[in-house]
């Protein structure tokens, strides 16, 4: 497996000569995926809370849905927003078919359940604790559900890169609503696609490695910044 | 807290409409895959950005889902190589009209060893007839696209039905050609495929050309204008533009011009 060994090397090369391509397409990938994982917390998280804090009819119906949706498959998600967002589709009239952002809102689509659901375990962890006390005190359940978030906001870090790692990393979506159109919808994982088929399995799996160090290195920056964020809060 | 909340809520619907859309002066082009793997399109569409500023974003997909995609009126060009197909897409109202555009051809390829010895023949029907009485493996594309309209076809022509036969010798991989390609080689299978992805392929191992020059394994491909009367979106005047510069003196000369490893993979013959 020549190959293997080629790709390493090629990783290396690819980095150190910060290819201006190979910059595009990575800051489009952290753009894109970047972008879904906000907004896939900013529906995740209360979702997450709700399901945890209030009790109302559906709930455990809601919860189970959650978390079956976290297997979503990618490809079915592309297939969906594609329908949606085609000219054809209902809404076509948008033109945002091939754009950055019809791949961030079907990254959206599947993250966001992954973010209420592990959100929703998180949160109904601590809730047991501090029960009693929010109902001594005649807490609204908006207020509780705030309090919560904001008090188990580091393990909701947590439960960001988890959606990160989903929509970094997934290909079947993008490829689809994006069209990998080179200089415009192309990101790493879609790049890793058509290098394979075009078989050029070294470049592929360079690509890989690249994606793999960047992954790395958004996780070591968002423990480092949870790291001092804690020093400073403690301080 | 809350204002930061806010500020980061702004921010990402800042970044989600942004920059987002196309220039205006785009057009995209639903292309099947061949001219975009073999780097056709990064010699060609530079040139005619130079010539006319009009960015072409390519959607490089199989000609079936080409076509499907340019039906639902997502894209202004269709570039595709099933000539039937396209002259379906143009009568039912889709296309405004097509072109040829230029051609080459298809070659079947296999491992050394050649178990159902075809390497040397030219005739593809005969190849297909060995390859059945041989049972040996044979990757289709299996995805409704150019090359497996084109298989489908000689199929027909040799009177042999190779679906009954579908995952025992006959492998329908339904992806794309490289993908095909892949897993013909990874499993000693044979396979037919255009030549400028043949060319292009870099994962060929020991891999050879065993059956070409058979002028049933002719490859023509067709340029078609979506038609604005049916998607009101199309981006005519860009649209029309390319299309005339396609099949134009200049464009005619770039596709012929365009070489890898030293060897021309379009031959231009628009009329």
């Amino acid at each position: 497996m020549q190959d293997f060994s080629n790709a390493f090397g090629l990783a290396a090369s690819l980095i150190f000569s910060a290819d201006a391509d190979l910059i595009e397409i990575i800051a489009l990938s952290l753009r894109v995926s970047v972008s879904a994982v906000v907004l896939a917390a900013l529906i995740g998280f209360p979702l997450g809370a709700l399901t945890a804090v209030a009790h109302f009819p559906g709930r455990q119906t809601l919860t189970v849905t959650l978390n079956a949706l976290m297997g979503l498959p990618p490809v079915v998600v592309g297939l969906l927003v594609y329908m949606a967002l085609s000219r054809a589709g209902p809404l076509g009239w948008m033109g945002l078919l091939y754009s950055p952002t019809a791949m961030i809102i079907a990254q959206t689509i599947l993250v966001a359940p992954i973010i209420a659901a592990l959100s929703r375990q998180v949160i109904e962890d601590i809730h047991k604790e501090y029960d009693e006390q929010f109902r001594s005190l005649c807490i609204p359940a908006h207020r509780v559900m705030t309090a919560l978030i904001w008090d188990s906001r580091y393990s909701l870090l947590t439960v960001m890169l988890a959606g990160f790692g989903r929509a970094i990393a997934e290909v079947g979506a993008v490829i689809i609503v994006g069209g990998n159109i080179d200089h415009l919808t192309r990101v790493m994982t879609t790049a890793i696609a058509l290098e394979t088929s075009k078989g050029d399995l070294a470049l592929a799996l360079a690509l890989g490695f690249v994606l793999l160090i960047l992954a790395l290195s958004v996780n070591a920056a968002v423990y480092s910044l949870r790291a001092s964020a804690r020093r400073l809060s403690y301080a | 807290m809350k204002s930061r909340t806010r500020l980061a809520a702004l921010l990402t619907l800042l970044s989600l409409f942004g920059d987002s859309h196309a220039v205006a002066d785009s057009i995209i082009v639903q292309s099947t895959t061949s001219t975009a793997n073999s780097g056709l399109y990064d010699y060609l569409l530079p040139l005619f950005k130079k010539d006319t500023g009009i960015t072409v974003n390519v959607v490089a997909v199989g000609t079936g889902q080409a076509i499907k995609n340019a039906r639902n009126c997502d894209g202004d060009v269709l570039l595709v190589h099933a000539k039937s197909a396209e002259q379906k897409f143009v009568v039912d109202g889709y296309g405004v009209s097509r072109h040829d555009l230029m051609y080459n051809d298809f070659v079947f390829v296999g491992p050394p060893t050649d178990s159902a010895r075809i390497a040397g023949g030219r005739s593809a029907i005969d190849a297909l007839s060995k390859i059945s009485t041989h049972k040996a493996r044979f990757a289709s594309r299996g995805d409704n696209s150019g090359t497996h309209k084109k298989e489908m076809a000689l199929w027909k022509k040799s009177a042999i039905d190779p679906t009954s036969a579908s995952g025992s010798w006959y492998l329908e991989t339904g992806s794309g050609m490289g993908a095909t390609l892949n897993a013909a080689v990874g499993s000693g299978a044979y396979t037919m495929t255009d030549r400028a992805t043949w060319i292009s392929f870099k994962n060929k191992q020991d891999y050879s050309i065993q059956v070409e020059g058979d002028s049933e394994l002719f490859n023509q491909y067709g340029i078609i204008m979506v038609n604005p009367e049916k998607c009101g979106q199309v981006n005519q005047a860009a649209a029309r533009q390319f299309v005339d510069w396609m099949l134009s003196a200049k464009g005619q000369d770039a596709i012929a011009a365009y070489r890898l490893n030293g060897q021309q993979l379009f031959f231009p013959n628009a009329n």
